[in-house]
């Protein structure tokens, strides 16, 4: 159940912020209507099949495409060759800054297979069947080298080489070798070797992750048209369809205005489709086949060829007074990035201490490149990985002092004028009393039997702002259109359509959502980094505020009166003139309907760069039995606690808490990338990638914080996606090793493992 | 060489020629344009191709298309009648069990299968149930209460009627 | 998937012939297998043959002799829901009904489960526990062989070209008797077992142990029947001791592999905790008959 605590005093009562209305475009979603990536055809369509390495690192030494390209129905093949060689360049547009020239030879490769998958070659038939025996006649020839994954071997001198352009960044001289270890972050405040040395107690402890998939349902998918006139189209799921056009523009080495993107609804993105994979290629094949092209990724592809996060390793030595304070902190992290610089170790460093006051730290972050697929944002890249490391050794120090865990967080907590670990001064946050709500729970009081354990956990993601559009209509009934250019990937439009009908005082039912394409809306930054609710709904607000300011006008000029004696109430124009008292007001529909005398079309459209992103802050508890003969582990009991900002929509709300917990437990117990000696995927399927299925979780209880709205946002939300996916890798970790009285330090925590340190525990 | 197949789709007759490898899925959506029936893994690990063969519930990307001969499919997209969403459908937007919805029209296939076989499910048993269908944004909570209180509803209808 | 032809015989002698038309042609039942193989690549059948139409393959008989006869074709749901097979062969019937989601149930067959030949079948030591015969037919005719000598080594059986599983037969139920089947899985479902164990006894009079049979999944190249681990319980009652000889006879069984679900050591040491486990409700079933 949910729990919404005391609001503000000086809120006011909302009437469609906070209640749940049913979203505008739920029955195409429950009806089975809604049209994914895969589901557009196109007149004259054909059918895209892309041919991938079987090598984890290898030397293309060449591709003959004749036999393919002479069977007959294949219409175009493309290698690497077709693509123009970019320079490295920095780009944004996605959730982190890219490097175009990684991102070209990720989408396909150039003299080198980097990871098995590695997409080496393209053709398009006009069937599919026809596409997959056509793959099967290009003949690539390789030449297999050494690769190596695991992060450690990858940084050690002798590991076998990516990149010979790679010289580790943000060391104090550049290396004069070039390696595997792109760069390396660092963070330090105070002189955290004297304050470990100086401490009253310390822990230590090595902590360790394999990668893991986003996990999105549905696969990448699209289709793309490449007019004879340079103009390009493409239909796509994505969390951005402005990051696609220019992504494509990049790689394809064409122009942005040459490429409209039109957003599919999306299956799942988590991050994960915050970049391009098909697309160009798809484009490229139409150029040449002169005909529409769809490309579906299998779900052996997305495993194999799309970014996890970062497998990683997490050493954490915390140092504290008897009292619990908090005196030293020094984490060392060392990220998988994948065939490609990139890993999220940057903000995995930045967030790793974020929940607390610390005087002295040293946070390093080694960005390593292995032969893997390139990694992709994870929601909160990077987050859950450092803070699995430090919140488990967070446990181990209230252990060790007898502390609850609750109490040492709130001891050492962030709060209001605290100067956050990664720069900024905190203002208007609520960690402390998230903390409270935990420790109130009923959850956290409830009696443990035998084999059951207790496992909290702190989590911060940062939240962020951005370029959002909103425009709004008036249509000439006096209902609304919302348009943005923000693809809704958990229910988006609902929160725009409530915000826009809080603005206006009309019923949400009277508002509807588009999400247009490229050209038909102002840029927006895509879809993730926690942004919609807060900047697309502040561009979505101030668009419909300047409507309204509009309207008001039009009225002023109607009754003849002054601007100012025009108030906006419950969706009507009131007339404040005492000299006009019988002028009665004038309805949305009212104005509407004399919209060509009063001044035209009533609409308007607000790009703005949002400022101000609240961030998140999440506390977790879990409870666990643990199965000691089988190792077996059952998650009895889930509260997801968060400081929310406002909910707009408190399901909504509600269900990112429950489903970035859910990811958590599956990070935590189950999921992991399994390479073969040969760095080949074994597990590229759900069957022995095992996300969590329904019987596996409970109810997963929420708690929404209200006390701290974020005052840059006209409701006071604060982004919440991410942060519900930082705590629970350690507050599952922490609940196991309670059960069991061994700490595990290595994710998964799969049954022979937890067999494995019961066995050891015996002995 | 083409296979005929003649078969019966939310009740009504559909034909269609198709190669001897394509799967009921395929078939559905590329054939008779019914996209709801979505493709996830095409192994038969996350359930979002769920379709109801002769009353039995089915992953259709583990089925040929011309098994489909003679048979009985439901979709999703036969779910709602006249204009009116079925129960399960309209618990499902009551709930918020829905996120992105990719995985929904499977997971509202596989309860309705679900409630026709079992009108009074336990939490339990609805959830290992559904364990065929992958959820990844909802974490299956909002979901497990719509089919519930679906489940509520639908015997109160029947109990009425 | 590669080009092939599909049949769907109506008579025992048409997917006789079809079977033995191609060397590589291969037996679709509920597809749960063999699609998903045929799509990954790793099988390329010439011609599948489709046997759910051919008589005797899709049902379940009670046999004259009190025994059951299930066409081999049978979906696990259906196997599920039939008014006496599941209080007669609670063990037969939950193994089967673990194989995959409520969707695959309603197409998966203990005759494709076997003839797959998976190490971790989940179906197979119910059946094994349970004594089960398969009905094979072909071009040589009809002819029967236990369940535990079909599966020969991972993906391969014992069955000659052009035969197949028409139907499994169970031998009649003494009046206490009950089976059981457990396995141990990382999740709660969807999972293929890391370890699986059957367990089928029967009750003399005296309530001490007359007949058991132990069958292990998942430990070996092929699902095993275990005689040392049934022989530990016969003439008891389950005690510590009789549990613990049965604990040490099903680890001495496996002969594992590590992989991906599972260690050498892990299994073993499962092997011995299910068979514990699973020996003890088929012993409460028994009883409370």
């Amino acid at each position: 159940m949910t729990d919404v605590l005391d609001r503000q005093q000086t809120e006011t009562h909302f009437a469609t912020v906070g209640t749940r209305p049913i979203r505008p475009d739920g029955v195409d979603k429950v009806t089975g209507r809604a049209a994914f990536g895969a589901d557009f055809v196109m007149p004259g369509m054909i059918w895209g099949r892309i041919l991938r390495s079987p090598y984890a690192h290898a030397r293309i030494l060449g591709i003959d495409t004749r036999k393919a390209l002479a069977l007959p129905g294949v219409k175009a093949v493309v290698t690497g060759a077709d693509f123009p060689d970019l320079a490295s360049e920095i780009i944004e547009g996605g959730e982190a800054a890219s490097n175009s020239r990684d991102m070209a030879v990720n989408v396909i490769a150039r003299d080198k297979a980097l990871y098995e998958g590695h997409a080496v070659a393209a053709v398009a038939a006009i069937s599919p069947a026809i596409a997959e025996a056509a793959l099967e006649l290009i003949e690539v020839s390789y030449e297999p080298l050494a690769h190596v994954i695991d992060v450690e071997a990858a940084m050690a001198p002798d590991a076998p080489l990516l990149h010979s352009h790679i010289f580790t960044e943000g060391l104090e001289e550049r290396p004069k070798l070039p390696s595997n270890i792109a760069r390396k972050h660092q963070f330090v405040r105070g002189d955290v070797d004297a304050a470990l040395a100086a401490a009253e107690v310390r822990v230590e402890g090595r902590y360790t992750t394999k990668a893991v998939h986003q996990g999105y349902i549905e696969p990448h998918a699209c289709v793309a048209s490449m007019s004879e006139d340079g103009q390009g189209h493409v239909w796509c799921s994505s969390q951005g369809h402005f990051m696609v056009r220019s992504y494509c523009a990049k790689v394809l080495g064409v122009e942005i205005s040459n490429i409209k993107v039109t957003p599919a609804e999306i299956g799942g993105g988590f991050g994960g489709k915050t970049t391009i994979y098909l697309e160009p290629i798809a484009l490229a094949l139409s150029r040449i086949a002169d005909a529409p092209v769809k490309l579906v990724m299998t779900r052996d592809e997305v495993f194999r060829a799309t970014g996890p996060t970062s497998g990683g390793v997490i050493e954490v030595k915390l140092g504290a007074k008897k009292d619990g304070t908090i005196t030293a902190a020094e984490v060392e992290l060392k990220f998988q990035a994948g065939a490609f610089p990139g890993s999220p170790v940057g903000t995995a460093c930045m967030t790793a201490l974020a929940c607390y006051d610390i005087p002295n730290f040293r946070i390093v972050g080694w960005d390593v490149v292995t032969n893997s697929p390139k990694t992709a944002a994870y929601r909160a890249p990077g987050a859950p990985i450092s803070a699995f490391g430090v919140e488990c050794a967070l446990d181990e120090l209230a252990q060790k002092l007898g502390m609850d865990p609750v109490d040492l967080r709130d001891k050492n907590g962030a709060r209001d004028g605290v100067k956050a670990a990664y720069g900024p001064t905190f203002q208007n946050i609520a960690f402390l009393d998230t903390l409270a709500r935990i420790r109130q729970h009923p959850n956290y009081h409830v009696p443990l039997k035998a084999n059951q354990g207790r496992g909290v956990a702190a989590g911060f993601w940062f939240n962020v702002g951005g370029e959002s559009t909103g425009a709004v209509r008036v249509s000439d009934d006096g209902t609304l259109t919302v348009a943005t250019g923000n693809p809704d990937i958990g229910g988006s439009r609902a929160g725009m359509a409530m915000m826009a009908a809080e603005v206006f005082g009309v019923p949400v039912d009277n508002v509807r959502v588009t999400v247009p394409d490229t050209q038909s809306i102002g840029y927006s930054m895509l879809t993730g980094g926690s942004r919609t609710t807060f900047a697309v709904g502040m561009a979505v607000v101030r668009a419909s505020e300047k409507v309204v300011a509009d309207l008001k006008k039009r009225a002023a000029g109607i009754w003849q009166v002054a601007e100012d004696q025009v108030a906006w109430k419950n969706g009507e124009a009131i007339c404040l003139d005492p000299a006009k008292a019988d002028a009665k007001p004038l309805t949305l529909k009212g104005l509407a309907a004399q919209s060509g005398r009063t001044g035209g079309p009533i609409q308007a459209e607000v790009s703005l760069n949002a400022q101000g992103a609240g961030p998140g802050f999440a506390v977790h508890s879990c409870d666990v039995e643990v199965d000691p003969e089988t190792g077996h582990v059952t998650v009895l009991r889930y509260t997801a606690a968060q400081d929310v900002g406002r909910a707009i929509h408190p399901s909504y709300v509600e269900g990112q808490l429950q489903g970035g917990a859910a990811q958590g437990v599956g990070w935590a117990l189950n999921e992991e990338y399994i390479f073969d000696a040969e760095g080949r995927m074994e597990n590229a399927g759900f069957l022995d990638y095992r996300v969590p299925v329904a019987s596996d979780l409970p109810m997963i209880d929420t708690v929404l914080i209200e006390t701290a709205p974020n005052p840059r946002h006209p409701f006071g939300a604060k982004g919440v996606g991410e942060a519900p996916i930082v705590p629970p890798l350690a507050a599952v970790a922490n609940a196991v090793s309670a059960a069991i009285g061994v700490r595990m330090t290595d994710l998964p925590l799969s049954p022979p493992k937890i067999r494995a340190a019961l066995d050891a525990k015996k002995a | 060489m083409k296979l005929h197949v003649s078969t019966t789709v939310n009740g009504d007759a559909a034909e269609f020629l198709t190669d001897p490898g394509t799967t009921l899925l395929d078939a559905l959506r590329d054939e008779l344009g019914l996209t709801g029936s979505k493709e996830g893994c095409g192994s038969g690990d996350c359930g979002a191709c769920s379709v109801i063969v002769d009353g039995r519930l089915v992953c259709s990307c583990l089925m040929l298309a011309a098994e489909a001969e003679g048979k009985r499919i439901e979709t999703i997209e036969g779910l709602a009648r006249h204009g009116e969403l079925h129960p399960i459908q309209q618990k499902f937007l009551e709930h918020a069990a829905l996120q992105c919805g990719f995985c929904t029209p499977g997971l509202i296939v596989a309860s309705k299968a679900l409630l026709d076989a079992n009108p009074d499910p336990t939490e339990e048993e609805a959830r290992y149930w559904l364990a065929g269908n992958l959820c990844r944004c909802t974490g299956y909570d909002k979901v497990i209460r719509a089919v519930l209180d679906a489940a509520a509803e639908l015997r109160q209808e029947r109990r009425v009627a | 998937m590669a080009q092939f032809n599909y049949v769907a015989p109506s008579s025992v002698d048409e997917a006789i012939s079809a079977l033995a038309s191609a060397p590589t042609a291969r037996v679709l039942a509920g597809g749960t297998d063999l699609i998903v193989q045929m799509k990954a690549g790793r099988v390329r059948p010439a011609t599948v043959v489709d046997v759910k139409r051919v008589p005797g393959a899709v049902g379940i008989q009670k046999a004259a002799d009190g025994g059951y006869v299930i066409g081999a074709a049978t979906s696990g749901a259906v196997l599920g829901e039939h008014a006496t097979l599941p209080r007669d062969w609670p063990g037969v019937v939950e193994a089967a009904n673990l194989i995959g989601s409520t969707q695959v149930q309603g197409r998966a067959s203990l005759g494709g489960n076997l003839c797959n030949a998976s190490p971790a079948a989940d179906s197979v030591p119910g059946l094994i526990a349970a004594r089960a015969v398969c009905v094979i037919v072909g071009p040589a005719g009809r002819r029967e062989a236990p369940v535990e000598t079909i599966q020969v080594s991972p993906g391969r059986t014992s069955l000659q070209p052009g035969e197949f599983v028409l139907e499994f037969r169970l031998p009649p139920r003494p009046k206490r008797a009950s089976d059981a089947y457990l396995r141990l899985i990382p999740r709660t479902e969807m999972d293929i077992a890391v370890v699986g164990a059957g367990v089928s006894l029967a009750l003399g009079d005296d309530g001490k142990i007359a007949e058991a049979h132990v069958s292990l999944g998942a430990v070996a190249p092929t699902s095993l029947l275990v005689g040392p681990a049934g022989a530990a319980l016969v003439g008891g009652k389950l005690d510590e001791a009789s549990l613990a000889a049965l604990d040490a006879a099903a680890r001495a069984a496996c002969n594992p592999i590590d992989d991906k679900r599972g260690t050498i050591d892990y299994r073993t040491k499962i092997a011995g905790v299910l068979a514990r486990r699973v020996a003890t409700i088929a012993y409460a079933r028994a009883e409370a008959r």
